[in-house]
């Protein structure tokens, strides 16, 4: 694993994507995308933008579920572009489906460490104390179905724990939630990334979540990045019109 | 037809009406195969011995007879047992490999190509067998070319298990493949982040699915070939490759032992009614997870080898499924066709098999019509009654029943009951379309229940409150909305009438012939150019409509 680990001296910039470029040929009509980008190391991002601008392909770009057509992606100043999805330093959380039903929780935060399942009484050790980090101490023999939507979403933390990879993306991993459980969660994900200074890709169609987590915001629009910016200076926009209607609609519901 | 949860006085004398008719086809169901079993469990009585010989000879016959018995339970029990461990370790592999592969170009037609057994009479399939697998089949030249004199021998085991296989294969692929279908995107893309291995994925994603469908599918395919009477009766070559079902008919139809067929149809009911327990028992309530609808993307199977032993696998399961079909082609085009479409024995066979079909797939259809919108009627009160309840699960029973009681067990019961009325030929047409109507009922059920329900969460309250009933509602709301799964439930009812051989095998005659009984008795005096002729007509209508019974189904779940 000593290839996934950044390099001795931190760049910066811990995902680059250059001119990268996706086709969809025939959706409902054909679309281009296009990413240029730098992703701040040791930070949490945001990806924003409306359904259909493109956050869960640009996500999908960095975790090496989908091939650019063009251009170049780089992570931790290494070349990341063909490298198959497992190689790269990445641990993925969705918005629900992370964790395998029919495997208990130990199992299924034990994969993380080794697919194989081959585990150590020291790796045993550490997935008994990420369970811990995400407040569930002693559900190791529970299946999943008996777990609530939070509670599954956490065991998926913790699996991202053990795995230490530096880059952890998130997609939409608390959409399926209620709003207690959206900022338990939050305060969790916050925490965690403080105590293990991760860098965090975080893709949500909620403005209160960029309210409250990020430190950087990626606003996508139309296939592009329109907006790169800080958080703060992000939330007090009244343009253009597609951020003011990200940030309405949503400060309202909340 | 239907009436509505509010409003009930307008249209009180609706609801009486269907409700009438709702209850009265359910009493003809159980007084038809009451009769049935009632007349086997009399002559029972009335006949003491049971091999029904003189008093001295009893004894021994008993023994043998028992003996007899056993060796058929034995036999049956076998031959279904090695039917489902070929069908299902053959459908495994090929399952595994159409879901890993989901767009290589043709992948949709050997899907389709796996539904059309289905629709196939198993007389036809039979014939296609023999000409694939025969003595003097394709597989046999072949073996002849290489100077290996004619190795495989079709009739006896190897014929029915061939047959069996090539029938529920593809019903097991097709099972397996709709299972693994249903796999949620996200665990392709967990595990491809997570760097799993083939075995790997095959230990942690697709054998757990795999496992949780194969008792059921196992069960399945065993409840099918334990009560397969058609290709144990034209591959099973003698009487030491005989079922229950076809010692039965054997009993009536040649020895003319009714106590022997009576024995047989307990020890038939008590079988299937355990396999029907067992198979409840195993089958696992459904527990599937909601995907969110990501469409799946698989990142494993790159590698060439996996590309070949995939491309394999699909390939030799297309071929066992197609080969039997295109030698049905091949040799119904080779036949002379000019001269069957002038035999008039054709054409009364034609007419009696259509009349048959479209009376029983009406009869079919306006029965679980009737007793579906009454079982909703009933149960629709915030607290159904008593009566209710008793409706409610005898609709469930009544609609399965045949599976407990197979049709030549009716079949038996009737002739019994009919015998001393005169010819039972006269009374065939009667017997048979009723037996085939039972034989339609579970399918019919299968596929009107669900869309008669959402049909009505749709529209019921809505035409109530608008007071739309009598014809305008059947015309405006119903039929419209119905008409697909009606014409579904017709077809397949249909198609499945008229490739049945089990009802008419004990009540045809010279003066009452389907177009399977004409295709088995060609087939039996050696007319082979007849038979594949027949074989091509009778193969082509069933499976054109088992395909029109069919094609809501795909298209609704595509939507």
């Amino acid at each position: 694993m000593t290839s996934q680990t950044p390099p001795a001296e931190p760049t910066p910039i811990a995902v680059r994507l250059e001119q990268v470029m996706v086709r969809f040929p025939a959706h409902p009509a054909p679309r281009t995308l296009l990413f240029d980008a730098a992703i701040e190391s040791g930070k949490i991002t945001a990806i924003a933008g409306a359904s259909g601008s493109g956050k869960s392909t640009l996500l999908n770009l960095i975790a090496g579920f989908e091939t650019p057509d063009a251009g170049r992606i780089s992570i931790f100043g290494r070349p990341a572009t063909d490298v198959p999805p497992a190689l790269r330093p990445v641990s993925v959380i969705f918005q629900e489906h992370n964790l395998f039903a029919h495997l208990d929780i130990a199992t299924n935060v034990g994969l993380g460490i080794s697919p194989s399942l081959k585990l150590t009484p020291d790796d045993r050790a550490r997935i008994e104390r990420a369970l811990d980090d995400v407040g569930l101490a002693g559900f190791e023999r529970r299946l999943p179905p008996t777990l609530s939507g939070g509670e599954r979403q956490r065991v998926a933390l913790a699996r991202a724990l053990v795995r230490r990879r530096p880059l952890l993306l998130l997609d939409e991993p608390f959409a399926a939630l209620d709003p207690a459980l959206r900022h338990e969660m939050g305060d969790l994900l916050a925490a965690l990334q403080k105590k293990e200074a991760s860098t965090i890709l975080l893709v949500t169609h909620h403005a209160d979540d960029v309210r409250r987590l990020a430190d950087r915001v990626l606003f996508l629009d139309d296939g592009k990045v329109a907006l790169d910016e800080a958080a703060e200076t992000f939330l007090k926009r009244t343009g253009p019109e597609a951020v003011v209607r990200f940030l309405g609609a949503r400060s309202q519901a909340s | 037809m239907r009436a509505g949860f509010m409003g009930a006085d307008r249209i009180g004398r609706e609801r009486r009406l269907t409700r009438g008719l709702g209850v009265a086809g359910l009493a003809g169901i159980a007084l038809f195969v009451g009769a049935a079993i009632l007349a086997l469990s009399l002559a029972a009585s009335g006949n003491g011995a049971p091999a029904g010989a003189g008093a001295t000879s009893g004894m021994a016959d008993a023994a043998l007879f028992d003996r007899y018995v056993w060796r058929v339970t034995r036999f049956t029990l076998v031959q279904a047992g090695l039917s489902t461990l070929l069908s299902v370790a053959f459908a495994v592999p090929v399952a595994l490999a159409l879901a890993r592969r989901r767009t290589f170009a043709g992948r949709i037609w050997i899907v389709r190509l796996m539904a059309l057994p289905l629709g196939l009479p198993a007389l036809v399939a039979a014939l296609g067998i023999v000409g694939i697998w025969g003595r003097q089949g394709v597989v046999n030249d072949l073996f002849a070319l290489a100077d290996l004199d004619r190795p495989i021998a079709i009739y006896g085991l190897a014929g029915i298990l061939v047959a069996h296989v090539f029938f529920n294969m593809p019903l097991a692929v097709r099972l397996l493949l709709s299972g693994l279908e249903r796999i949620p995107g996200e665990y392709w893309l967990v595990s491809a982040n997570l760097g799993m291995s083939r075995l790997q994925l095959f230990r942690y994603i697709e054998w757990p699915v795999i496992r949780g469908l194969l008792p059921g599918i196992a069960g399945l395919v065993f409840m099918l070939c334990a009560t397969s009477f058609t290709l144990v009766l034209t591959l099973g070559g003698g009487p030491a490759a005989s079922t229950l079902e076809v010692a039965i008919y054997q009993a009536l139809r040649f020895d003319f032992d009714p106590p022997r067929a009576i024995a047989l149809s307990a020890l038939q009911i008590a079988v299937t009614a355990l396999l029907l327990l067992v198979l409840r028992w195993l089958t696992p309530p459904v527990t599937e997870a909601l995907t969110t609808g990501r469409p799946v993307r698989r990142f494993d199977g790159g590698s060439p080898l996996s590309v070949l032993t995939d491309a394999v696998i699909v390939a030799l399961a297309a071929l066992f499924v197609a080969a039997p079909l295109a030698s049905v082609l091949v040799a119904g085009l080779a036949s002379d066709l000019p001269k069957l479409a002038a035999d008039t024995q054709v054409h009364q066979a034609v007419l009696t098999s259509l009349g048959i079909a479209a009376v029983s797939a009406g009869l079919a259809v306006t029965l679980a019509v009737a007793m579906l919108t009454t079982r909703q009627i009933l149960l629709s009160p915030r607290r159904p009654g008593r009566f209710a309840h008793v409706f409610s699960g005898g609709v469930a029973a009544g609609t399965s029943l045949i599976l407990l009681v197979p049709p030549v067990v009716i079949g038996a019961g009737w002739f019994l009951l009919l015998r001393p009325f005169g010819d039972v030929a006269r009374f065939a047409p009667a017997v048979i379309t009723l037996i085939n109507t039972l034989m339609a009922l579970p399918f019919v059920t299968r596929v009107l229940a669900p869309a008669m329900a959402t049909h009505a969460a749709r529209t019921e309250r809505l035409t109530t409150s608008l007071g739309i009933r009598g014809w305008a509602r059947i015309r405006r709301v119903d039929g419209p909305g119905l008409r697909r799964p009606l014409l579904m439930a017709l077809s397949f009812a249909a198609a499945l009438s008229l490739g049945d051989l089990g009802a008419v095998a004990l009540f045809g005659s010279q003066d009452m012939v389907t177009l399977p009984f004409l295709l088995y008795s060609r087939m039996g005096s050696y007319r082979t150019t007849d038979a594949a002729g027949l074989a091509l007509l009778l193969g082509l209508v069933c499976v054109v409509l088992t395909i029109l019974g069919t094609a809501g189904e795909s298209r609704e779940r595509a939507a």
